[in-house]
């Protein structure tokens, strides 16, 4: 991507700098709306998908689409392209922790449903008319 | 804010340069000048100071804990009081006192210090971040005291769901107090990261940062959930929401992934920093170079990581599953082993080192032998089939003592001590400093050793009253505790006693070549004057004691 | 910790002489400008692990009780009305936007656009929060409150053209709207171009979050119309009709027809279990379970809606308050190619809500 930077934008305190690294990459407006575009456009196709009945698939497709939208937000729209590659390693291991903690806990969900004995498993036995009284 | 704090601190900047008696304590006066200072010197004292007033608090609770387990059927409370004192014990201890202990009070102190650097990245922050912290002790202490907790620290459902216990004062507080450590953990990361002098690559700082910054990691990584899980448990109470109630089909065991998720990082929150000490404290009074340095550094990111993969030990019965429990047993293994490169790398840097048995070095010397005890104990707690016999005993209760407090809280004093003369710029005395050192060691042991017997023969741990049968051991324990008490006591007047009374301390009195020592004791306001000369932190050739100075130098410099 | 990183120098940068000459905007303890934009960012990401990790609690309370009561979820989604959300995502997206500008705008000191852009992301923030209050509302006015507070039950659910909780959830956007205008009018009267500045984007702002109510309230109507001018003539699983209003149209309003529409009372009532037999046995797909419709159940998924949603929320007004601070900033002057690291980082937080709205639209309104 091209960085455009105009040294006529340069503020004048620039002069009282010293070790003057340039580390402002201001965003070209074009990409920017682009990114949007297409953001809005997967915006309304994932919303297009849940009319279609896929079943299994539709968690899975919305999130596939949600990933993207997401990729897109924090490579463009948080400069993470061209950002220090530290910051970029941080944010993606932060998401393997992320998956660890859920992976580790759901690993765990199913196994002790059966022994987990819900209070309303009371009212389901009872008549729909009395039902209501019990809550 | 700023305008009332930083103008008088900042006005003298120009004044510093060779002014002996300007140092960061007496730079300026008045309570503002402490209460709202930016410096991060003074940001960790007043730390220390609160860190140390709960740990007053937790040690008194714990001496009335084993005076009432002196007796069968004990000795003082009702057994609901007891409930409360234990709770308030392990809570004050936990959240209040280890967790910011060496962090948040040694360590704001010395990482910029010994990274050479002026403060700490967000000195603003850091303030916040103290006092989040004392929003959170002052609210912690308020609603345990007013109606009694007793839930334990944990905050275990279901039993916290129905209690009538203040529970969403104190998960508000755990709240808050998390993101005091969080604040904390951002801060060195990027202090570390953005603010090392030229010339000091990541393998030329000192230990003691290494494991700041692993624990720092943890901090920023596992409080977080931590935040989210006391969140969640509040609305459970306030709302029902139904996520962990299982009257609303809510899942208590998912609480507890959640909760240990943070709360075993949190044990490497604890250790990990005492472990940079210790590796700082060997490696200064044996006046020798480190041994396998990068082992030790990288050892402490390896606890760091591995610490998040082990969380599942803690609820081998709570009903998780047996693939869960088989994986999590697995790993939990994995962490003995950069513990124990640790260990192995301080002995090796002892060995044929010219030791100085100084009273930080004793206290080195005991984490060493309490902490090899506390981690070899946790390798009967890993493995599945020893657990289910060793669970909720007195076993655990020894072994997270060994490691909590004959490690964590044993290599914190020695810091302090280490640390003493530089902070208040005076020497404490050093007999009595030995003194207490060998009464902590001999009174923990006397503590702790017979609850481990206790916890193998059955004896479970949070009982109000007991079996006679285990009564005689119970007996030594609280005789321990109170020989404990005495040492830490001793060890207490020997270093306020040094600020009325001590000699004024060198620069180095311990012949140490990280950066601190470069600078005088007590640093002055903006630490050094010019950005020091980096060195290897670990170079102790041409250091040589000076009578004229009292404390070491070297002389080519 | 924008605000710790840039401001600290503020007072005190020019009291100390020994420095080398220090600019207003360079804090104390930073030798230089690259090193105290990069703390401050390598802060901000920080902050943001801190926050993706905060979320993943309430992801992973999703994900538990979505894999153990699936038919739970697809039975409460369908209350959530798709059309909104839809919009409060492109309002997000918009603001993000805006927001990415903004920063470009900075490092270009283009100042009197960076308060626009700034104003155009507040302005998208209050009308989220607006279309928010509607749909808050109008959820507990039927009862679909979370966990203990669920009341699903009443069979004949009031209905209120205007939600009554609305009003109250309003006032202060109102109240704010006024004050705002106040300020507005004074500024012109005084003719100070500063605070005009702040004053003009503060109070399109309120005045944002006021019409977001009336945008909400138009599409919760229109989708209500729709659902009753689809139900006279034709049996609600019928796809085909809605396929020429549009497609984004034709799924908001297909998705919200099952519990906003007549049949409402039916759907929340506990039916013969005679009736659910049958169901079962012909296979149909989206049969509701009578027992699905209690605090256990239906009450759980609200609790996670609002947790997730107002933690959410939460960090949406949070984002408002700091951006408002940019704005006073912005409006000072202050920000230019060496300095533009409070816009910079506080453009990265508002990115992350965003990132974290991308994730909760499907998850909650969209998948059945």
């Amino acid at each position: 991507m091209a960085h455009t930077h105009s040294s006529a934008d340069h503020n004048i305190h620039d002069s009282h700098l010293h070790g003057d690294g340039e580390f402002s990459h201001p965003a070209p407006l074009s990409m920017l709306f682009t990114i949007f575009g297409i953001l809005v456009l997967l915006t309304l196709l994932t919303v297009y998908q849940s009319t279609l009945n896929l079943g299994d698939m539709e968690i899975w497709l919305s999130l596939f689409i949600a990933t993207i939208k997401a990729a897109l937000v924090i490579l463009f729209f948080m400069h993470m392209l061209w950002d220090k590659p530290f910051n970029a390693i941080l944010f993606i291991s932060t998401l393997i922790f992320v998956a660890l903690f859920l992976g580790f806990t759901l690993l765990d969900a199913h196994a002790y449903k059966d022994t987990i004995e819900p209070r309303d498993t009371l009212k389901e036995s009872l008549p729909p008319a009395l039902a209501d009284s019990v809550k | 804010m700023s305008a009332v704090a930083s103008k008088p601190v900042l006005h003298g900047g120009a004044a510093i340069p060779s002014d002996e008696k300007d140092n960061f304590l007496t730079h300026t006066s008045g309570f503002l000048s402490w209460a709202m200072t930016l410096d991060h010197k003074r940001i960790g004292l007043m730390y220390l100071a609160g860190v140390s007033a709960s740990f007053l608090l937790g040690g008194i609770l714990a001496l009335m804990i084993r005076a009432h387990l002196y007796q069968a059927e004990g000795a003082l409370f009702s057994n609901k009081v007891y409930n409360q004192i234990f709770t308030l014990h392990g809570a004050v201890m936990v959240f209040l006192f280890i967790i910011p202990s060496v962090p948040a009070a040694l360590g704001n102190f010395l990482v910029p210090v010994m990274l050479g650097a002026k403060d700490v990245a967000f000195p603003r922050l850091n303030l916040g971040s103290f006092y989040l912290w004392v929003t959170g002790a002052i609210l912690f202490l308020v609603a345990m005291f007013a109606t009694g907790l007793d839930t334990g620290w944990t905050f275990y459902t279901p039993y916290s769901l129905d209690t009538t216990g203040p529970v969403i004062a104190a998960t508000l507080a755990v709240f808050i107090l998390g993101f005091s450590s969080i604040f904390t953990g951002l801060n060195f990361i990027v202090t570390i990261n953005t603010m090392r002098p030229p010339g000091m690559s990541w393998f030329k700082m000192p230990l003691f940062l290494w494991a700041t910054y692993a624990t720092s990691i943890i901090q920023v990584l596992a409080t977080p959930v931590l935040g989210i899980t006391v969140l969640l448990l509040t609305a459970e109470r306030l709302l029902g929401i139904g996520i962990f109630d299982p009257k609303l089909n809510g899942d208590p065991v998912t609480y507890q992934h959640f909760f240990w998720f943070y709360s075993h990082p949190a044990v490497y929150i604890m250790i990990l920093p005492a472990m940079g000490i210790i590796s700082e404290l060997i490696s200064v009074h044996s006046h020798k170079g480190v041994f396998g340095y990068r082992f030790i550094a990288y050892s402490s990111i390896a606890i760091a990581l591995f610490g998040f993969l082990v969380w599942g030990h803690h609820m081998f019965t709570s009903g998780m599953s047996d693939v869960a429990a088989i994986i999590f047993s697995a790993l939990t293994f994995t962490v003995s082993i950069p513990s124990a490169i640790k260990v192995f790398n301080w002995l090796a840097t002892m060995y044929k080192g010219t030791i100085s048995l100084t009273t930080p070095m004793l206290y080195a010397l005991s984490f060493m032998f309490l902490f090899t005890i506390g981690g070899l104990t946790g390798l009967f707690l890993g493995p599945l089939s020893t657990d289910r016999h060793l669970h909720d005993t007195y076993f655990v209760v020894a072994h997270f003592h060994y490691v909590m407090m004959g490690g964590t809280l044993v290599a914190f004093l020695g810091g302090v001590f280490h640390w003493w003369p530089k902070m208040t710029g005076k020497m404490f005395n050093e007999f009595w400093g030995m003194i207490s050192a060998v009464i902590v060691f001999v009174g923990f042991n006397m503590t702790f050793l017979p609850q481990f017997v206790l916890g193998s023969r059955g004896m479970p741990r949070r009982y109000a009253k007991y079996l006679p049968e285990f009564q005689e051991l119970h007996q030594y324990s609280t005789i321990g505790s109170f020989t404990l008490g005495i040492g830490l006591l001793i060890a207490g007047i020997v270093l306020i006693h040094s600020i009325f009374k001590g000699k004024k301390a060198s620069a180095n009195p311990w012949g140490g070549a990280t950066l601190e020592w470069a600078c005088t004791s007590p640093p002055p306001f903006y630490n050094f004057q010019r950005p020091p000369q980096v060195d290897d932190p670990y170079d102790f050739r041409g250091i040589e004691y000076s009578e004229s100075a009292e404390g070491y130098v070297r002389p080519q410099r | 910790m924008t605000a710790t990183t840039h401001e600290s120098h503020g007072t005190g940068h020019d009291d100390h002489g020994h420095e080398h000459d220090h600019p207003a905007w360079l804090a104390h303890h930073f030798d230089d400008a690259e090193q105290q934009f990069d703390s401050g960012k390598l802060g901000m990401w920080l902050f943001l692990v801190t926050e993706v990790l905060f979320f993943s609690g309430m992801f992973c309370a999703y994900a538990l009780l979505r894999s153990l009561n699936p038919e739970v979820f697809s039975y409460c989604s369908a209350f959530l009305n798709e059309k909104l959300g839809a919009i409060n995502t492109g309002v997000l997206l918009f603001s993000s936007l805006t927001m990415a500008w903004a920063v470009r705008a900075a490092q270009l000191s283009q100042h009197r656009l960076l308060v626009a852009l700034l104003g155009a992301t507040l302005g998208c923030a209050a009308m989220f929060l607006g279309v928010k209050t509607v749909e808050y509302s109008h959820k507990w006015d039927l009862g679909l409150l979370p966990g203990m507070l669920y009341q699903a039950q009443v069979s004949h659910p009031e209905h209120h053209a205007i939600p009554t909780a609305l009003p109250y959830l309003q006032a202060p956007g109102v109240v704010l709207l006024v004050g705002f205008a106040l300020y507005w009018l004074w500024a012109l009267m005084k003719r100070n171009d500063f605070h005009l500045q702040i004053a003009g984007p503060l109070a399109v702002a309120a005045a944002c979050y006021v019409g977001g109510a009336f945008l909400g309230l138009k599409l919760e109507e229109s989708a209500e119309h729709a659902e009753t001018a689809a139900h006279a003539t034709h049996d609600h699983s019928d796809h085909a009709d809605h396929a020429s209003e549009g497609t984004a149209v034709a799924g908001a309003t297909d998705a919200t027809a099952l519990p906003v529409g007549s049949e409402r009372e039916n759907l929340l009532i506990p039916q013969q279990s005679h009736a659910d037999q049958v169901a079962v046995e012909k296979g149909i797909e989206e049969v509701e379970s009578p027992s699905v419709n209690q605090r256990g159940r239906a009450g759980v998924f609200f609790s996670i809606y609002y947790c997730m949603t107002g933690i959410h929320a939460i960090h949406i007004l949070a984002g408002m308050g700091v951006i408002a601070w940019l704005i006073v900033k912005a409006a000072r002057r202050e920000f230019h190619s060496k300095y533009f690291g409070p816009v910079d980082n506080v453009g990265l937080y508002w990115h992350l809500v965003d990132f974290i709205w991308i994730y909760l639209f499907p998850l909650l309104y969209l998948i059945k």
